[in-house]
């Protein structure tokens, strides 16, 4: 399977059938877990990134993830910005404001917070804290941008603030996504790709895997049939 | 039938109500019992005596700075030792080790919680200040530094137990979310793990004060019980003696209704308000942190 650079990849399915696995596989989050088992290859830039070799680190750079629920960090919203920057080396006062207003920007947040920058994270609403978690990521520059079921627990208006951030996104960066609903795969997607118990059912173009898909279960999953 | 059953309900609640109540009346109770046998020191022994710098009771001098001071400096001592390796320990169980550790250790910490402190003074006595006084080449071995390191000792699984705890309700999502962002295990711990647990650490570090400034046997075989001023940081490698100390040893010889009597009862409230200090703070933070979660839940 192959996933398009500056393009919207969708990966759906009914629960259970991997695809926050597989996310978690692309920035190796799941070494932290207790099981410890994977075979194959993962190519990012021609590289292996399951070669015990990877720098685990430079690749959380270039692999940003937004989970499920909203993660702000016990910081400031600035902090929460500037965080994995300062970490990354880069100390110059300049450069991290302008990444934080540029990347609070791209998610369509700087509007609500630019006057509270200081504030703890926890302090927003559900919506405005996955926002901030999607500017934290973008802030770093990755190139892959993965994002499971980021809008599970927002309302409709903060969903299409959202997925509206993501077009604007998909211009620059590689955006996975597991949606939260077949609607919204729909919706976003350039390329979806079909999961059923852990195996890839169908992948292709997403217009085309939406309105005449190839497989009878695919099928079935987005009438509705089953799942 | 039904009767019956909105009585058996009536008197099970009135049960637990008056075992809530009673714990509070008892507290209230002994409160006022240290209040009754130790105020009338106030009118027996000049402001003046009591903050002198002699305790020396069977001459008539009550000086009680010296008990404070010992307190303090073997709970100063205590506090500094047992909270970095409390919180060291706690972030090694919760965030580092290996499951099968974590099964062994955190069961193992909390049964030396469970050590009585006698065993351990006695192991003070026997092992630990004779080493100190050869190896630090002191007078004695029976110091402020002995009793620390032992109360250290003491103190430190409470700081564990109850950090460790706290350590453990960091949501995972926090530190996958830190992870994410490219920041290694140390500063996941370090910026993430630990400010979210901030509230919860806090407390342990005050319950471990509390433990330590309350001990008494262990202290009171180890440091040599002296009652002298304690103010100089070569004090720490001197005998001293604590109020819990003092109480414990004079109050089986002192004669009921007499000054002294009254005075290590006036002891006993100083200790008494000491420890509702550290504990009013301790819950205050809770508190505090309570009040944030509310409002990340609304």
């Amino acid at each position: 399977m192959g996933i398009r650079q500056n393009a919207v990849t969708v990966l759906f399915g009914p629960a259970g059938g991997g695809k926050s696995t597989l996310l978690r596989c692309l920035n190796r989050l799941n070494d932290l877990t207790e099981i410890k088992a994977s075979s194959g290859r993962i190519l990012i830039d021609g590289e292996n990134i399951l070669d015990p070799k990877t720098d685990v680190i430079a690749l959380r750079r270039k692999v940003g993830m937004v989970f499920a629920r909203p993660v702000p960090l016990p910081m400031s919203i600035r902090q929460n910005l500037t965080y994995a920057l300062e970490l990354a080396g880069e100390k110059r006062k300049s450069k991290l404001d302008e990444a934080v207003e540029r990347s609070l920007k791209l998610a369509a947040i700087w509007d609500e917070v630019k006057d509270r920058l200081d504030e703890p994270a926890i302090a927003l609403s559900g919506g405005q804290q996955q926002r901030v978690c999607l500017a934290r990521v973008i802030a770093l520059q990755p190139e892959v941008i993965l994002l499971d079921e980021p809008t599970s627990g927002l309302d409709p208006i903060s969903t299409g603030k959202v997925e509206a951030a993501l077009l604007e996104l998909k211009k620059e960066y590689t955006v996975i996504l597991v949606p939260h609903s077949v609607q919204q795969a729909a919706r976003t997607a350039d390329y979806a790709a079909f999961f059923l118990t852990g195996e890839l059912i169908e992948y292709g173009e997403g217009k085309s895997l939406f309105t005449v898909p190839k497989q009878k279960k695919t099928e079935d999953y987005i009438m509705g049939r089953f799942g | 039938m039904e009767k019956s059953l909105s009585w058996r309900e009536f008197i099970i609640t009135r049960l637990i109500q008056s075992s809530g109540y009673s714990a509070i009346l008892f507290v209230a109770l002994i409160f006022f019992f240290l209040l009754r046998e130790g105020l009338p020191t106030l009118g027996e022994v000049d402001a003046s005596s009591l903050l002198n710098i002699r305790w020396y009771p069977i001459e008539n001098y009550f000086g009680i700075l010296p008990l404070i001071t010992g307190s303090l400096i073997v709970t100063l001592g205590a506090t500094l030792i047992a909270v970095p390796f409390g919180i060291g320990t706690a972030v090694y169980i919760s965030e580092i080790a290996p499951r099968w550790v974590r099964e062994i250790l955190k069961p193992l910490v909390e049964l030396l919680g469970g050590l009585p402190s006698v065993v351990l003074g006695f192991l003070g006595i026997l092992v630990l200040s004779p080493f100190l006084r050869v190896f630090l080449n002191l007078p004695t071995g029976l110091t402020a530094f002995t009793g620390s390191l032992l109360l250290g000792g003491i103190a430190v699984p409470t700081v564990v137990s109850v950090a460790e705890d706290a350590l453990d309700s960091v949501p995972r999502a926090y530190r996958e979310g830190a992870w994410a962002l490219g920041a290694t295990k140390w500063q996941t711990i370090w910026r993430v793990t630990l400010p979210a647990a901030k509230s919860g650490v806090l407390t342990a570090v005050m319950l471990g004060i509390g433990r330590a400034i309350g001990e008494t046997m262990t202290v009171m075989m180890v440091t040599g019980n002296a009652p002298v001023l304690a103010v100089k940081l070569g004090s720490l490698f001197s005998p001293v003696r604590t109020m819990t100390a003092t109480i414990a040893a004079e109050m089986g010889e002192v004669a009921n209704g007499s000054t002294h009597y009254h005075v290590l009862f006036f002891i006993g409230m100083v200790l008494f308000i000491i420890s509702l200090v550290v504990n009013v703070i301790a819950s205050s933070v809770v508190f505090r942190a309570k009040k944030r979660a509310e409002r990340i839940l609304s």
